[in-house]
């Protein structure tokens, strides 16, 4: 099996993604909290030149710098629903920029909370990979930058809740059997117990996130990262396989509505004229399941995947080229998934 | 009441989010609750008021007691209370100016307290010799109470080796 398609990642027909992120403060300057505009613009310089022109870092040209004060509004949005910054970070301020390598695939935050916010996300379920590509990174990261760090509680961060590793592990999950079924809840409060969070609605609003669910550690000292990283990898695939049976079973005892369900959202993909996001993620969700299944032959995840990111407004002004009014959106988005999954522009 | 998220504007949205099914609320600005798409899981309980809830008031819930003269950290100012207002520390240094007060709240919030995982490798072999030689003191005190004095000779002999490695290799 083909190891990097975006299709043919591991544990696909459950797992959307797996990200790691790292925070990382320098020991010389005050965190982002008490610090200057100049001490700011300082720290970006310092991380510019690792990155950029330290011949001896290796990071060379596999990434690429934008500043968050000379890009568009909208450009910034589109990072935002890409998951590679956070609104909050979006905002323009002259000492941000993000560092992504060119395949996307790991991010560097400069100035958000911590002064680093070192992410790699891979999809499908790949955390152990993603948690390796951030320590190498981090690693030769701080041998130039030198991380704020104590022997006893571990790397220093902002805000107490993330010190210690300063890990952040997490997998999106795709979990509409769980959800159908109800069956959410008492996994939701079994993670609680054990100090994984649990993000995303559930119950009447869970259909129109797409049934998507990112389970995360809470707890960032005391234990290793590969501690982490293992206690969160086993928690999602027991979560995945429970869906997994979940799904068989639902098709089981009843394969026409199953069936009907299914090919009623694509219907409704191939035709409608006005499309909100909620109702597209609803129905995006459903097809998904049905590709999943063996039902649908004719589209592969990765369009499905690809559509759910592309039907977010940022986006849809992105293909359009101009900004659009929340109708025009409505609109667009409706004209676009019927253009990517009507019959006659499939196989 | 300012935004929760971004402290700077007037909060005037009620957002509600669903964690581990429980659901949280926030008051935010129109500009940070638009930002919160259905789909970005950024949110994150301000810490401030987590601290609250675990009945870490401010120094003012405790009339009659003395005032203690303000502890400050003395690389960005900051002083506990600032801490508890806001669920941000200044700086590195805050951490071990602070180190009594935290030691409870990292408790609470991770269950332990002291990190076990990744060391910066320009502080990994001062580190490792740190833990031999408390290794070392250990062992030492069970042969001297075994009353194995040839053995707890050697073993005096390595620690002052490892402590003098450790003062002439200065980092
Ligand atoms: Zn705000
Ligand atoms: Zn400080």
């Amino acid at each position: 099996m083909k190891q990097n398609d975006m299709h043919s990642a591991p544990d696909m027909d459950v797992a959307i993604s797996s990200r790691v992120r790292l925070a990382r403060n320098l020991e010389a300057y005050p965190f982002s909290t008490r610090m200057t505009r100049a001490q700011g613009a300082e720290i970006l310089e310092k991380v510019k030149k690792v990155m950029f022109s330290d011949k001896n870092a290796g990071f060379s040209d596999e990434f690429m710098y934008f500043g968050m004060n000379s890009m568009k509004p909208l450009d910034r949005q589109l990072l935002v629903e890409k998951h590679l910054i956070s609104p909050e970070f979006a905002e323009g301020r002259t000492d941000r920029a993000a560092i992504i390598s060119k395949d996307e695939r790991v991010s560097i935050l400069v100035n958000e909370e911590d002064h680093l916010r070192l992410q790699c996300i891979y999809p499908g379920m790949q955390l152990e990979e993603a948690w390796r590509r951030c320590d190498d990174i981090e690693t030769r990261l701080d041998e130039k930058l030198g991380f704020a760090f104590d022997e006893i509680s571990g790397y220093l961060t902002c805000c107490p809740t993330n010190s210690g590793t300063g890990i952040r592990a997490s997998v999106m999950l795709h979990l509409p059997a769980l959800s159908m079924t109800g069956y959410i809840k008492g996994i939701l409060e079994t993670c609680s117990k054990i100090g994984v969070a649990v993000r995303g609605a559930y119950g009447e609003n869970s259909e129109a996130s797409g049934n998507m669910f990112q389970i995360s550690n809470q707890v960032t000292l005391g234990q290793t990262e590969e501690e982490i990283v293992a206690g969160i990898s086993n928690i999602t695939s027991q979560i995945s396989n429970q869906e997994r049976m979940l799904r068989d079973e639902l098709y089981k005892q009843n394969p026409h509505r199953f069936e009907d369900r299914i090919y009623r959202s694509l219907g409704l993909l191939q035709n409608a004229r006005i499309m909100s996001s909620e109702e597209s993620l609803k129905l995006l969700s459903d097809v998904r399941l049905g590709v999943i299944a063996g039902l649908i032959n004719s589209i592969d995840l990765k369009k499905i995947n690809d559509l759910m990111l592309m039907i977010r407004p940022a986006y849809l002004q992105k293909l359009a080229g101009t900004e659009l009014g929340p109708d025009e959106r409505d609109q667009r988005r409706a004209e676009l998934l019927r253009k990517s999954l009507s019959a006659g522009s499939l196989n | 009441m300012m935004c929760q998220q971004c402290h700077l504007r007037e909060a005037n949205v009620h957002y509600k989010q669903i964690i581990n099914g429980k659901k949280v609320e926030m008051h935010l600005c129109s500009q940070c609750a638009e930002e919160k798409g259905k789909l970005t899981f950024s949110p994150q309980l301000s810490l401030g008021s987590l601290l609250w809830g675990f009945g870490f008031g401010s120094d003012t819930d405790y009339p009659g007691i003395g005032k203690q003269p303000v502890l400050r950290c003395s690389m960005c100012g900051m002083s506990f209370d600032d801490f508890r207002r806001s669920g941000k520390l200044g700086c590195p240094n805050c951490y071990r100016v602070f180190r009594d007060n935290l030691e409870p709240i990292l408790r609470r919030l991770h269950g332990g307290s002291e990190h076990t995982g990744k060391v910066p490798a320009r502080l990994a072999d001062e580190i490792k010799t740190t833990n031999e030689i408390e290794r070392l003191k250990a062992e030492l005190a069970s042969a001297v109470e075994n009353e194995q004095y040839e053995k707890a000779a050697e073993l005096r002999d390595r620690i002052r080796e490892l402590e003098n490695s450790g003062k002439s290799g200065g980092v």
